[in-house]
């Protein structure tokens, strides 16, 4: 039963590490992430390891999709030259 | 089917690196290609902790289960993927510091437009 | 070289380095197997030391050194971040307006920051007892501390958050781990040892030694310098303009 419950979120963490790469645009990108930073902790205390758990839940759901998010912002109000834009 | 169980944790981190560099490496974004570094990191945390777990054990906290009673898994991955998590972070932070001045210097985020060195 | 070869140079690379990842995986120990030797005498040693969290003990006891080198990356991205992200002479700044917030979601965002900020800090101080720890503990303070930006306005939050305080209580922080470890030098055996302080009773607040102290540092340290970070991203991307003056801010 354990086993089964990790082989799940392995693969849910697997996909969602997929997604994240293959989002091309960094405001999707973050929300992806997002949900990986969720599903990693998730992930992580099935492997019986709460500490990181809550270390991921805390910096991975909010601190890093925020900052990138503030990035593209911050990128984008410099104007773009022409060019593709993905 | 136990044979799968022991082996798909790795084979999973292992699958989250590469699809991580193959993104870092195919990206048309600086930021997306931050995004992806993240996503590598995230792959050596997986395999971290897949290592360090035991079959029926729990966590190496003893606030509320006697020393002793149960097995418990290996702390010192734990650790080390603790630190590495926040630390990890802020790194990411740097190198969007990075992408903020490249884009503010060259007027774009796109690396295949960024391969001259100008003065 | 241009971007085909640049993509099959990937492919071949990647290929060979997934084939040599994937028969190292086949001969790795098999996941949940029981022989685990550092763990065992890491647990050991622990609760010799009467420190009930024995991640923390790793953490901040048995491997209090490596800890230090991660608060020094930790504390060289934030200052590599601040001299990257400062304004320069051809920037200015503009107050960003205020926008209406809903009044639900300035409700609970003002309800739940006393709450969540207590939680980090209860997170941080029974580190060595429970799941948790300065890490942790100091990222949930800093991101409580942001409620106020979205439940007021961003003037509310810079009003909070003078940063040189808070840059100042990052180096600070660093300080007081340094000082613990030369504690240790001076006092007893070694830089960073754990046998200065009395170790308490296990599974109470005040136990393992000096345990709880490095763990407060560390919380003080990861919460400044996430509150920094947060800080000087925001000021790019909501207050600060590029000389032509495009667009102005709206938090």
């Amino acid at each position: 039963m354990a086993d089964a419950v990790i082989i799940v979120a392995l693969l849910l963490v697997a996909a969602a590490a997929t997604t994240a790469v293959l989002v091309r645009d960094p405001v999707r990108q973050a929300l992806v992430l997002a949900v990986l930073g969720v599903l990693l902790a998730v992930l992580f205390t099935t492997l019986q390891a709460p500490d990181v758990g809550l270390s991921q839940l805390a910096v991975g759901s909010a601190l890093t999709p925020l900052l990138l998010l503030l990035t593209v912002r911050k990128v984008r109000r410099r104007g773009r030259k022409e060019g593709p834009r993905r | 089917m136990t044979a799968v169980t022991h082996v798909l944790p790795y084979l999973v981190a292992v699958w989250i690196f590469l699809i991580g560099c193959y993104g870092l490496a195919t990206s048309r974004n600086l930021i997306h290609a931050v995004g992806c570094l993240s996503v590598c990191q995230a792959a050596t945390y997986v395999l971290l902790l897949a290592v360090g777990y035991r079959d029926g054990a729990t966590a190496p906290v003893f606030s509320d289960v006697e020393p002793g009673s149960r097995p418990v898994v290996d702390p010192v991955v734990q650790a080390l993927a603790l630190t590495d998590v926040v630390v990890g972070a802020t790194v990411t932070a740097l190198l969007l510091a990075l992408v903020v001045q490249v884009a503010k210097r060259h007027g774009t985020v796109d690396p295949d437009e960024l391969s001259e060195l100008r003065g | 070289m241009n971007r085909r070869i640049r993509l099959w140079l990937v492919a071949v690379a990647g290929t060979a380095l997934a084939a040599l990842l994937v028969a190292a995986c086949l001969d790795l120990p098999d996941f949940g197997g029981d022989r685990h030797p550092y763990g065992d005498r890491a647990v050991d040693a622990s609760l010799a030391r009467h420190t009930a969290n024995t991640v923390a003990s790793v953490n901040f006891d048995q491997r209090a050194f490596d800890t230090l080198g991660e608060l020094t990356v930790l504390f060289a991205a934030v200052v590599g971040c601040v001299v990257l992200l400062r304004q320069t002479r051809d920037e200015h700044r503009a107050r960003p307006e205020p926008e209406p917030v809903a009044r639900p979601v300035r409700r609970y965002a003002l309800a739940v920051l006393p709450v969540a900020l207590l939680t980090g800090l209860y997170v941080i101080a029974h580190g060595q007892l429970s799941p948790g720890g300065g890490f942790q503990g100091g990222v949930v303070a800093a991101t409580a501390l942001h409620l106020l930006y979205l439940g007021a306005d961003y003037r509310a939050l810079e009003r909070v958050r003078p940063l040189g305080l808070y840059e100042a209580g990052d180096a600070v922080a660093v300080s007081a781990y340094l000082v613990t470890g030369l504690a240790g030098l001076i006092g007893a055996t070694a830089f960073l040892a754990n046998t200065l302080l009395p170790y308490g009773t296990f599974n109470t607040l005040s136990s393992g030694g000096t345990v709880p102290l490095l763990n407060a540092a560390v919380g003080m340290e990861v919460a400044c310098a996430v509150v920094v970070l947060l800080a000087r991203f925001l000021d790019q991307a909501v207050e600060i303009e590029d000389p032509t003056g495009k667009g102005s801010g709206t938090p």
